[in-house]
């Protein structure tokens, strides 16, 4: 495999009332081309902050450190020689056209009124130079391939008439709409309940394979991410703990926090904190 | 004795001209101490028969038997009286408590509106529910939003507990919290349930929670009671098609544990 | 502490902080400055501003020093602005909540009630309330606000129709709160960030309304008032037009400190969204 993202020694710190607060301090790690990598952190690991990061989405007033390099392929939408805050990178990838993300609460990266069909076909037309009629075409079609019933008039739905899950599916489809070939999904499924999660990850999962794209999952959920990721990555207080092969990670972990975790799963097999009596254990 | 009773429990809504069934001929009892969960995917149902219990909502019809009294004939300040039985812990500790509130005088509020301890005993009561909970009695002066999640949600407990229910309504309590949190707050109830003799009603789409602390569960599928039993029994071996669907999704770690 | 520092950083919030303080000090100065009545002539008629440096402003038709007077009114444009917005967002506020909270015929009631009051101009209620009631500072206070309250209301009654869904007034109810106290105590205080938001513009306004009831004549007429100072110079435009202009541009200051004083409270208090 290629690699596409190669990230040096990131930092990046936020003011917040006058505070710096460190939310990544030195990350390292690189992402190959077609992998699929799951990032997985508790709440203040800074792994929303390393997503942001490499969609270039970090707010102005974030002081970041370190380098983000890409490798993108000769077909990428943008390939500026650029220096800035983050050191010099050689490319820069753009926003929709390279780079599609997935935010966990469609509610609020979906615009409230104006239809579904639109918003997709937004994207299409101002990435990929489209007229209306063949970026609605597309959008029609997008929604097909997410599996929304009925996407002809799903086109011309409002996002409050959706449920969690067709929100879902439908910001997937413009996240995908005009071709990118890196997906980041930033805990996109944990707004949604186990059965609808799971559709989402099924869905997640074809379309990356589907159209051979990088996949970031980023998520709290490791027993989630080991049923998707070729990889994972542990982030803990803005420090990358433990990275390696999913099935290493999930049956030995290196690092104790690594193993903290695993344990701290509830899953369907993991031993009831009730003994069969129905007493307290 | 039964605890609580619910029977026939019905609510309807109306959404875009169409009324709907949220709640549909719902009915179960919960004993002293013991842990009923209600699972479902949203839209099921869970949360409505959480707040028709509790009153928040009135329902359509059905009948509520709580320690032996009916509760639905209750109001005013008779409601209220018995409300210290009845308690309930939100999904979401932040929106939880009012936002300008101390911890202080969220575990205040309900030991002075149920008398449970004149003014001046009541900062040593607030301290002994800190601690019954786990948490630093220093907490007390300190403002919600500036502590953790998992801080928050042991708040919640306690304000909770300070009546002394029979009864608690957990609503997703732990869905909101860090995976290496939630074994502590889940441990924290189990203990308070077995040393006071507290019921759960314990709402959640998780059933690898469920299954950690409930004795018993009810499956919810659009507002009707799917499948119901011994709550490891069910898991292990579901027989509605929603309960079939709610295991399959459950994400599987697959460890070789040695 | 810290949003003190918030709003003292924006260049908005300085600039109406350092004219509202001058404001202030104005009026808190205007009986050490000027002992004795400001009424009283203190020299020639109409003699120009910066000639006679006992009377930096010159005087005006009666011989009454301009800078006294200025100093004075603005003693009465602060009383009446403040104590007729603090009127109007306290009545507001609570029929707002009330109107809010209870819902159902209480609220259809009380929107009405707001309806009629909004419906006739607020200058016009002010006028007709003061010619029935008398020219007295109390009266104009309460003129004012009388037109002025059911802004507030209805931002207040919106803030509540949202917050009572949220889960902690449920938990409120849950711990067996008193609807009562459930409204006063959770919800009201929670509702006043934006009401206090129009405080502003409601203060503007107010002082604007006074000086153009002074105007009118129908002010308190034992005090010096801005507008009053404006209408006498009416008649004199011509030859001494600084005895309109001066007490004109005091009012203008005023406001615009106000105005920019209150956006930098906004802009202090406004919420960021966390970035963890």
């Amino acid at each position: 495999m290629t690699g596409l993202l190669s990230i040096r020694d990131l930092t990046v710190r936020y003011r917040r009332d006058g505070v710096e607060v460190p939310a990544l301090r030195g990350v390292s790690l690189d992402v190959e081309a077609g992998e699929r990598l799951a990032i997985i952190g508790e709440s203040g690991s800074g792994k929303s902050t390393l997503a942001l990061a490499i969609a270039g989405l970090l707010a102005e007033s974030a002081k970041i450190g370190g380098r983000i390099e890409w490798f993108l392929p000769a077909s990428a939408g943008a390939t500026e020689r650029r220096s800035s805050a983050l050191g010099e990178i050689q490319q820069r990838p753009l926003l929709g056209r390279d780079i599609g993300v997935v935010f966990q609460d469609p509610s609020s990266s979906l615009d409230p009124v104006m239809q579904v069909g639109k918003q997709i076909a937004e994207v299409a037309r101002a990435h990929l130079n489209l007229t209306w009629a063949d970026a609605y075409a597309k959008a029609k079609t997008l929604l097909e391939r997410v599996r929304l019933p009925d996407p002809t008039s799903a086109l011309r739905a409002y996002p409050h008439q959706l449920s969690g899950g067709q929100k879902q599916r439908v910001a997937i489809a413009a996240a995908i709409a005009a071709g990118p070939g890196f997906l980041i999904a930033d805990e996109a499924t944990s707004a949604l309940d186990t059965i609808v999660q799971a559709e989402i990850v099924t869905l997640i999962r074809r379309l990356v394979t589907e159209d051979g794209m990088t996949l970031l999952f980023i998520s709290h959920d490791i027993a989630l991410a080991s049923t998707l990721a070729d990889r994972i990555a542990v982030l803990r207080h803005g420090e990358l703990v433990e990275i390696g092969e999913a099935r290493r990670i999930v049956e030995t972990p290196g690092h104790a926090y690594t193993r903290a975790l695993l344990d701290a799963h509830l899953g369907l097999d993991a031993k009831p904190l009730l003994d069969p009596q129905g007493a307290s254990a | 004795m039964t605890l609580l009773s619910v029977a026939n429990l019905a609510k309807r809504y109306r959404r875009g001209g169409k009324s709907f069934a949220a709640v549909d001929d719902v009915s179960f009892e919960i004993g002293p101490a013991e842990t009923l969960a209600l699972a479902g995917p949203s839209g099921s149902g869970k949360s409505t028969v959480a707040r028709l219990v509790l009153r928040l909502i009135e329902p359509e019809a059905g009948r509520i038997d709580f320690e032996g009294d009916d509760f639905l004939a209750l109001s005013g300040a008779a409601l209220r009286a018995r409300r210290a039985r009845l308690q309930m812990v939100f999904q979401d500790p932040l929106a939880a408590f009012n936002p300008r509130a101390t911890v202080a005088r969220v575990l205040d509020d309900p030991l002075r509106i149920h008398d449970i301890a004149p003014r001046a005993e009541r900062p040593g009561r607030i301290a002994a529910l800190l601690e019954r909970v786990g948490l630093d009695v220093a907490l007390a002066a300190r403002a919600i939003h500036e502590i953790s999640g998992g801080q928050r949600q042991r708040v919640a407990i306690a304000r909770a507990i300070a009546t002394r229910p029979s009864l608690i309504v957990l609503d997703e309590a732990v869905s909101a919290l860090d995976v290496s949190v939630r074994g502590q707050i889940l441990e924290l109830l189990l203990d308070l349930q077995r040393r006071e003799r507290i019921a759960y009603l314990f709402i959640s789409h998780d059933l690898g929670v469920i299954r950690a602390v409930a004795h018993r569960v009810i499956i919810l599928d659009a507002g009707r009671i799917a499948e119901s039993g011994d709550a490891r029994a069910v898991i292990a071996n579901p027989r509605s098609a929603i309960g079939k669907a709610l295991v399959e999704a459950a994400p599987r770690l697959n460890r070789n544990r040695s | 502490m810290s949003r003190l520092r918030r709003f003292l950083r924006t260049p908005e919030a300085i600039a109406g902080a350092i004219i509202l303080a001058s404001l202030v000090v104005m009026a808190l100065a205007a009986p050490l400055l000027f002992p004795g009545d400001p009424q009283a002539i203190a020299g020639p008629a109409l003699l120009p501003p910066f000639q006679d440096w006992s009377l930096p402003l010159g005087t005006d038709r009666l011989g009454r020093d301009v800078l006294a007077e200025l100093f004075h009114g603005a003693r009465t444009s602060l009383a009446v602005g403040l104590a007729a917005a603090a009127a109007a967002l306290l009545i507001g506020a609570l029929v707002g909540t009330l109107a809010g909270f209870a819902g159902g015929l209480v609220d259809e009631m009380l929107m009405r009630v707001t309806d009629a009051f909004q419906t006739v101009p607020s200058f016009l209620l002010a006028l007709a309330f003061v010619s029935i009631v008398g020219p007295s500072l109390g009266a104009v206070v309460a003129a004012i606000a009388l037109g002025a309250w059911t802004g507030p209301a209805r931002v207040a009654r919106a803030e509540v129709l949202s917050i009572r869904e949220r889960d902690y007034v449920a938990g409120a109810r849950v711990i067996g709160m008193h609807p009562l106290e459930i409204a006063l105590r959770e919800v009201l205080p929670n509702a006043l960030p934006p009401v206090l938001a129009l405080s502003s513009v409601i203060v503007a306004a107010a002082i604007l309304t006074e000086a153009a009831l002074s105007f009118l004549g129908l002010g308190d007429p034992n005090r010096v008032t801005w507008g009053g100072m404006i209408a006498e110079g009416r008649t004199v435009l011509r030859t001494a037009p600084y005895l309109s202009i001066v007490p004109g541009i005091a009012l203008v200051l005023t406001v615009l400190g106000v105005y920019l004083a209150g956006e930098g409270v906004v802009e202090s208090t406004a919420i960021r969204r966390s970035l963890s």
